[in-house]
């Protein structure tokens, strides 16, 4: 199955012709080249990885590949015959299938009528049922037709997205990024229902940038850097640092521990926080009970959906829980008081959402430093705002996170992701704070960056910073935190000592089960 | 083919500038195929509607006392539009301004309360009743919204034909001059209650002078003080504004009052140093034109003052059109809106590239 040697010419041709295949392909916005001439083949019976940072062009050049992006050159071939794509239901037509990592479901309908929505319309309700039974029995996954979507986990409503496209019996399946919001437990599933799939002579498109499970599941790999083919690999003759260092380009830096340093005084306290959700179908926090001392890092592990967003909300007063003793920062009740009273204790926040949340992306840089930093000495008087102190203030965040950017003072949305993230990273950790709050802090961000984000983290602790981190990501977690914690429908578990864990005790708690204190 | 928007990644100031302009051209040659469809020659209309207005006195004066309602006006609708609330009701809090302002015009009348202490008092105290009453009537849109989620849109814009009526029953009834021959009008303002003229025999009066102040100061708030930041950053990122820790509903409160304000303001410079009394109506639409005046100056203090002027201009040649040319009135009202169309959509296109796409899965 595999080519034997390590690495190979990204020109070489798999056994016969492969079922779908990209030659010179390139797609270009403006002057931007996001595909520069990719050749590569995906044939029957493997599953072939498609591996690079955000940015390398992996979905550029799947959008073309189901028919959502024209290519600007080259040209696509469907068992060895060039093929236009219009649209991507000219794609499903010849058997192509895509699962996508943002899932389009309604929330308020029931896994069959979801369903039903992408059925030809001949197709009849009634037997929508049978038919989801059938490829349940078949691929071994289960889906109860009846349940409104909003009930679902994230992996049952993947399951929703996969079942959709088995229903259409597509030759050629690509998968987005399948895994980032699944428990270890449910990717486990999720592969076995890859592996069936594989033995049934599909040819299976993976993208990721799991490596670990990229070398467990996956027949070849195709690296993707700044919009080219770097290599095309067997990834089980690779190791992860060699697959990163391809996609990277560049050695990645290990994360240093903080070293040894004495635990401080608690300076973030959260007793019995029970706090509704402000949307519709969120989740409200149920008795809510965490401390993080000085000098510590607290992970909070969690399926997405679980609560996060509204524990951040809490913590950083956002949403106002209205019990003071709630919510103590460094002893000080503040469960009543909005986020710039926290601010004023020296608290920092860093939500999930950089754009539109953590910044305003039509704000310049400086602009956005005046976001969180109104409330500092200094940085407004009598109500006058002192752009040259913000300009400063930028100057230097960019300078010590190494913030690559184009201008003098940028908008904030024309920063890529990365660069983006350790702005507001880093101009959260310049306000010097004595407790930091970050929600997924390395989301979507490359390695390169998402490595210094961790390291400043971890130097934020080594200061003696109480430090809740917040992250789906549970490699992120275990790498960084002292004590890790597992949200799960509104509810902190008990934190344990993250050397004393491991990712499949975390995983279950994820899954809502919590094993080892009482027997199922 | 394919069209895409892109963003631009970074705002030109060229641009910026160029994109009113620009639209303003294509605005003109789109009123000249009108005004050719019609019969009459495009360019004799020109010249009555930009060119002639610019060249006489009293028409430049005109122009002035026509652009102060609609700047004052449109630089406070910046504060509720930067904001994202859409008050679309500035006519009926210039006529709530109008009202009370010149209410106290009414009841100061031939020296009534000016007893020792004199009249000096009575224009600025006029000037205040008309900004709180203009403010207060913005306050009702923006509680319903705050409070109850209502939509700004509609309460705004319904309340314009409350103030509307509510001004023609008070110049019918109450407020009607006893010695008017029964004509519904109020009694004409003594001179200690209107705006004195600055130019003897002419029309400009002291109310213009209240243009390039608004216009400074709201230039200065949005571009150095928090308050305007906070401003524009609730409409620009509303979660990005939370998170920063900044009020939404105060925002929101603090712009209607400000643009209620500054319509009211701009209502009772309008009875006081135009009109000298009141009428059941006294607006041509000042409060939907600003509307447009606000956006042909992108929303910025100083831009509104250039779009002012120029908005004026258009009536005041649209009414030279109508007895030089005998072109309906209604031209210049349809060329306001054609110029409203074209801005938004220069607006667009300065923001965004268009990217046309031409490849082989050209057939979408």
């Amino acid at each position: 199955m595999s080519t034997g040697s390590a690495i190979s010419s990204p020109d070489i041709v798999p056994q016969a012709a492969p079922l779908l295949a990209a030659r010179g392909l390139t797609k270009r916005f403006g002057s931007f080249v996001a595909n520069d001439r990719v050749d590569v083949g995906f044939a029957r019976g493997e599953i072939h990885a498609l591996l690079g940072e955000n940015g390398a062009g992996k979905s550029t050049l799947v959008k073309m590949l189901y028919g959502l992006l024209s290519p600007s050159e080259g040209e696509i071939l469907w068992q060895g015959a060039p093929i236009a794509l219009a649209n991507p239901k000219a794609a499903r037509a010849l058997g192509v299938g895509m699962v996508f990592q943002h899932f389009s479901l309604f929330e308020n309908l029931t896994v069959a009528e979801n369903i039903a929505l992408a059925l030809p319309k001949s197709e009849r309700l009634e037997r929508v049922p049978a038919r989801i039974a059938e490829i349940s029995r078949a691929y071994g996954f289960a889906l109860e037709p009846d349940r409104p979507v909003y009930s679902l986990s994230a992996g049952e409503r993947q399951r929703i997205e996969i079942a959709r496209c088995l229903l259409q019996d597509p030759k050629v399946l690509i998968l987005d990024e399948p895994t980032s919001v699944l428990t270890p437990q449910e990717a486990e599933r999720l592969f076995e229902t890859l592996e069936t799939l594989r033995g049934e002579g599909r040819a299976l498109l993976y993208i990721s940038h799991h490596l670990e499970e990229v070398k467990r599941l996956c027949d070849r790999a195709t690296i993707l850097r700044l919009g080219k083919v770097v290599a095309t690999c067997d990834p089980r003759a690779e190791t992860a640092r060699s697959l990163a260092a391809l996609m990277v380009g560049a050695q990645i830096k290990e994360v240093r521990g903080a070293g040894a340093h004495g635990l401080g005084e608690p300076r973030l306290v959260v007793a019995a926080l029970s706090a509704p959700s402000p949307s519709l179908h969120g989740v409200s926090l149920k008795r809510v009970s965490l401390e993080v001392r000085g000098g510590e890092v607290l992970g909070v592990a969690g399926v997405a959906g679980n609560g996060q967003s509204e524990l951040f909300a809490y913590l950083s007063g956002e949403l106002i829980a209205g019990r003071a003793e709630a919510i103590l920062i460094d002893g000080e009740p503040v469960g009543d008081v909005g986020v710039t009273g926290r601010r004023a204790l020296k608290a920092a926040f860093v939500p999930e959402d950089r754009l539109g949340h953590a910044a305003a992306p039509d704000f310049t840089l400086s602009e956005n430093i005046v976001l969180t930093g109104h409330g500092a000495s200094g940085m407004t008087h009598a109500g006058f705002i002192d752009a040259k102190k913000a300009l400063d203030k930028a100057n230097e965040v960019v300078a010590t996170f190494d913030v690559r950017k184009s201008g003098a003072d940028p908008l904030a949305r024309t920063l890529s992701g990365g660069n983006l993230q350790k702005f507001v990273v880093g101009r959260e950790i310049l306000s010097k704070p004595g407790l930091f709050v970050v929600n997924q802090p390395t989301w979507g961000v490359d390695a390169l960056a998402s490595a210094a984000i961790r390291q400043a983290l971890l130097d934020l602790s080594a200061r003696g910073v109480a430090v809740l981190v917040i992250s789906q990501d549970l490699d992120e977690l275990f790498e960084i935190s002292d004590r890790i914690a597992v949200i799960h429908a509104g509810r902190l578990s008990e934190p344990r000592e993250a050397r004393e864990t491991t990712r499949e005790a975390v995983g279950l708690m994820m899954a809502g089960m919590d094993e080892g204190d009482h027997a199922h | 083919m394919r069209i895409d928007l892109v963003a631009r990644p970074q705002r030109s100031r060229l641009i910026e500038i160029a994109a009113p302009v620009a639209a303003m051209a294509v605005a003109i040659l789109i009123g000249g195929v009108v005004v050719a469809l019609v019969g009459r020659s495009p360019l004799t209309a020109f010249d009555v509607y930009f060119i002639e207005p610019l060249t006489q006195s009293y028409s430049l004066q005109a122009i002035a006392v026509k652009a102060t309602p609609l700047v004052l006006i449109a630089t406070g609708l910046i504060f509720c539009y930067r904001a994202n609330f859409w008050n679309i009701g500035a006519e009926g809090q210039f006529v709530a301004g109008g009202a009370l302002g010149g209410w106290l015009g009414l009841v100061t009348h031939d020296g009534a309360l000016q007893g020792a202490i004199g009249g000096w008092w009575i224009l600025p105290a006029m000037m205040v009743l008309g900004a709180i009453g203009g403010a207060l009537y913005a306050l009702i849109p923006a509680l319903l919204r705050v409070r109850l989620n209502v939509s700004e849109i509609l309460t705004s814009l319904m309340l314009v034909y409350v103030a509307q009526l509510a001004l023609d029953w008070l110049v019918r009834g109450p407020w009607k001059d006893p010695e008017g021959h029964n004509l519904p009008v109020s009694v004409n303002f003594d001179p200690a209650a209107s705006l004195p003229l600055l130019v003897d025999g002419g029309s400009l009066h002291l109310g213009v002078l209240f243009v390039p102040l608004a216009v400074a100061l709201a230039a200065v708030v949005f571009s150095k003080t928090l308050f305007g930041y906070s401003v524009r950053l609730a409409g620009s990122a509303p979660r990005a504004a939370r998170f920063g820790g900044f009020d939404d509903r105060a925002i929101a409160i603090a712009a209607f009052m400000i643009s209620g304000a500054l319509a009211g303001l701009a209502g009772v410079v309008e009875v006081s140093g135009k009109i000298g009394q009141l009428l059941p109506s006294i607006s041509p639409g000042y409060g939907f034109s600003a509307i447009i005046v606000a956006f042909l100056g992108r929303l910025s203090p100083v831009g509104v003052l250039v779009a002012g002027l120029v908005l004026a201009l258009t009536f005041v040649g649209g009414e030279d059109a109508q007895i030089a040319m005998h072109l309906p009135g209604d031209l210049t009202l349809a060329f306001q809106g054609v110029l409203l169309a074209c801005v938004l959509a220069a607006d667009v296109l300065a923001r965004y590239r268009l990217l046309v796409s031409w490849g082989w899965g050209a057939r979408s």
